[in-house]
């Protein structure tokens, strides 16, 4: 706690000492003291310490959505000459049914996707975070999906969900043996359950080390005052965790906009368009029905709605931000 | 200041990182040193490599450099390099729509010279097979593999079992499909996940419903050709069969990449499938017993009573291409020409495909054919794409890429009947033109 408050004092003393200091110039605690000022009232550190990222930033994120926008408004196939060809771009994917359907299918992903892996993932990030030994050991298996790459988990699933070679056939369980990934109805929610498979080892693992950060002498207080688990997940934990909640649900809601490689090796957005979510629905059209000025416009619509969503999730929790998380505020 | 300061770093960021952007054009590209090919991995790989690297020994002023690559994922990789000016001299195809959309681009070298002065290349191949490698009269690509014509293949033992034989008709079919439900067998495999296995279906329904002028409706754009009642009738057909539970549980995850639709035959789960000739080699290789023991047959697709197509009519894809790459260098030309002269399709090529067991698209080899391994196989097809009035290319290879993928996920949709095929011709009626 007193570390928090000491730059405010140090600066409040140096800001008090200014006018001594410029009387005597010579005195080295002085210049110290004015040259923190300075740093301090301005900008912090260098502004350029923040040029290589911003360099990266450019280079591979900036610059190549300007080319998208400028892109939208073209008619290209990829290998012949740009032409121009105004808004027909525009109109062509937000008259499209499929793009429509693709927005549904995304925000259901997304919803879905959040409300299986967000109480998933607090609840094993906080179970984990208990220093005993079997629960080290849990977590280790929890977190082997982590080492997996998004492709091995799609090709490995696809095996495993295969009607006739998978692991329903294979060990002769009718329950388990269903057109998983060719039935529209279910192939959508087969995808959420692998998404979520995937990620939420993440989410544990962030949410584990936020739990770890609790005072344990809150928990104590609690106890005396004769909470119980239950009482104290819902009044300490829970709490406790707002920022790391609001910081794994960014990711999981912003993440959900570029889920791609999964899908796209799983089911290539099918069957039909049951699966064919905004980032898949950009890539087929570019890259299969070869309109590059259509898929640019959607990358767009991508970005904007990205964009949109991270900024409300960081309002939700910036609004407060004077009200501290760190222990006894 | 502050706002100023930030507003200029990033500036200064973005100017920077557009030279740095700019020097990465400036990379290895295909204007220097030898041909490239980029070939795709398959049952021909071998016989292509080997051929490139004969023809390295022997030429060594006009070398090759060869590549293959996965089927994922081919199409989008050839295209963008072709379009980054970055793509290969030898550039395979498949004819039709999209070599005409890559010639239209201006990428794609017309050969019409190179064959005038050496009229011996093309006198080399089957006449009709090479029509699709032309664009409005002129000679654009020359083939490099076999003829692959779509075949219905079934699996005898499961035939005997039945007490049947393989259907002659539509009507047989039907039966068929009975019988094999009856005794818990799947009638049909099917990949539909990977979405083209599907329109072998469409394609020779439409085909034997209506001939090929109700497809060719659709190839020149007349408005409303989707509607035609061939189409609709087949697609009508499609979904009956659907219904009838012709194609096996689940057939919609069932991928063709992974070659999960053969191994069903093969393994005796569903008894026929529909599938194109290069599936014989992939018999061959994933299970050389079921081939070897007589257990693979094949037969032409059935007729449908009252459909006023030829029945010796095929569909399927001609054979592949190789098309040279107009932004090659004239040197890369040169070893590529050359090697189309002398190199493609020579008497060792021909040899290779024969052996890896597939029927190239050259003239005079039924006495070749005959006494192979493979020879009653190899008879069949090339006695099928000899003997064909007309033989339609994959509608998702004639038409331009972007109807062709509607194409595809609207058929998806009629054979899990979330549409039905008023809707199917209405949706792609929209795209003609496009």
């Amino acid at each position: 706690m007193s570390t928090t408050t000491s730059p405010e004092k140090t600066r409040a003393e140096a800001r008090a000492e200014l006018p001594q200091g410029s009387a005597r110039p010579a005195s080295a605690p002085a210049t110290r003291s004015a040259r923190s000022t300075r740093a301090a009232g301005q900008s912090g550190p260098s502004g350029w310490f923040a040029a290589p990222a911003l360099i990266m930033f450019s280079a591979f994120a900036l610059l190549p959505l300007g080319g998208v926008i400028a892109l939208s408004f073209t008619n290209w196939d990829g290998i012949s000459d740009l032409s121009f060809s105004g808004l027909s771009s525009w109109t062509t994917v937000l008259t499209d049914p499929v793009t429509g359907n693709a927005l549904v299918v995304t925000a259901k992903i997304m919803f879905f996707s959040y409300i299986v892996q967000a109480p998933i993932s607090i609840l094993l990030g906080a179970f984990v975070a208990g220093r005993q030994r079997y629960r080290a050991l849990l977590a280790v298996f929890y977190f082997v999906p982590l080492l997996l790459s998004s492709a091995a988990i799609a090709i490995a699933f696809k095996a495993l969900l295969d009607p006739n070679f998978g692991l329903g056939a294979g060990l002769g369980i009718p329950l388990l043996n269903q057109d998983w990934l060719g039935n529209a109805d279910l192939a959508l929610f087969v995808v959420i359950f692998v998404i979520a498979w995937q990620f939420i080892p993440f989410h544990t693992l962030i949410y584990q080390g936020a739990v770890r950060q609790i005072p344990a002498s809150m928990y104590e207080a609690a106890r005396i005052d004769g909470a119980g688990t239950i009482a104290q997940f819902f009044h300490i934990t829970l709490p406790q965790l707002k920022y790391t909640i609001i910081t794994s649900s960014t990711l999981m809601v912003v993440g959900s906009l570029t889920y791609f490689d999964l899908i796209f090796i799983l089911t290539t957005g099918g069957p039909g368009y049951a699966t064919r979510l905004l980032p898949l629905h950009m890539y087929l059209t570019g890259f299969k029905a070869n309109d590059m000025g259509a898929a640019s416009a959607l990358g767009v619509i991508l970005v904007v709605i990205g964009v949109s969503l991270a900024l409300i999730l960081q309002r939700l929790g910036g609004k407060d931000r004077r009200a501290s998380q760190t222990e006894g505020a | 200041m502050k706002k100023r300061n930030l507003l200029t770093l990033i500036a200064g960021s973005a100017a920077l990182a557009l030279a740095l952007t700019g020097c990465g054009s400036g990379g290895p590209g295909q204007t220097t040193g030898a041909a490239t090919m980029w070939a795709l991995t398959g049952d021909d790989t071998t016989v292509m490599k080997t051929s490139v690297e004969t023809w390295n020994k022997e030429h060594s002023d006009l070398k090759i450099d060869f590549n293959a690559f996965a089927k994922d994922g081919f199409k989008p990789k050839l295209r963008t390099a072709i379009g980054a000016g970055e793509g290969p001299t030898f550039v395979f195809g498949w004819g039709g729509g999209v070599l005409a959309d890559f010639v239209k681009a201006g990428q794609i070298e017309d050969l019409s010279d190179f064959v005038a002065e050496n009229p011996e290349v093309l006198k080399r191949y089957i006449p009709s097979v090479l029509a699709n490698g032309t664009v409005d009269g002129k000679t654009y690509a020359i083939p490099n593999n076999k003829l692959q014509p779509v075949v219905l293949y079934y699996n005898t033992a499961m035939f005997t079992d039945a007490g049947v034989t393989p259907p002659k008709t539509w009507d047989d079919l039907l039966d068929l499909v009975k019988t094999f439900n009856a005794k818990g067998i799947a009638p049909f495999s099917l990949g539909a996940q990977t979405k083209w296995p599907s329109l072998m279906w469409l394609q020779y329904l439409s085909d034997r419903i209506g001939g090929p002028e109700a497809f060719q409706a659709v190839l020149d754009g007349k408005p409303d050709a989707w509607s035609h009642p061939a189409i609709i009738e087949a697609l009508t057909k499609i979904q009956q069969l659907v219904d009838a539970g012709g194609f096996i549980n689940g057939f919609a995850s069932v991928s063709s990449d992974s070659g999960a639709d053969l191994a069903l035959v093969h393994t005796g789960k569903a008894a026929m499938v529909l599938h194109g000739a290069w599936s014989y080699q992939t018999f061959k290789t994933d299970s050389p017993d079921f081939v070897k023991d007589g257990k693979l047959g094949y037969t032409t697709f059935p007729t449908v009573a009252g459909g006023v197509g030829d029945p010796k009519n095929i569909v399927g894809n001609p054979t592949n291409f190789w098309s040279i790459s107009s932004k090659a260098t004239q040197e890369q030309k040169k070893a590529a020409l050359a090697y189309l002269a002398d190199g493609l399709n020579n008497d060792a090529y021909v040899d290779d495909i024969i052996a890896s067991g597939a029927v190239p698209v050259v003239q005079g080899v039924e006495a070749k054919l005959k006494s192979s391994d493979n020879a009653d196989w190899l008879s069949f097809v090339y006695d099928m794409a000899s003997n064909a009035p007309h033989f339609q290319l994959s509608w998702d290879q004639a038409l331009p890429p972007a109807q062709g993928e509607a194409m595809l996920t609207n058929l998806e949709q009629i054979f899990l009947k979330k549409i039905t095929p008023q809707e199917f011709a209405t949706t792609m009626n929209a795209t003609l033109g496009k």
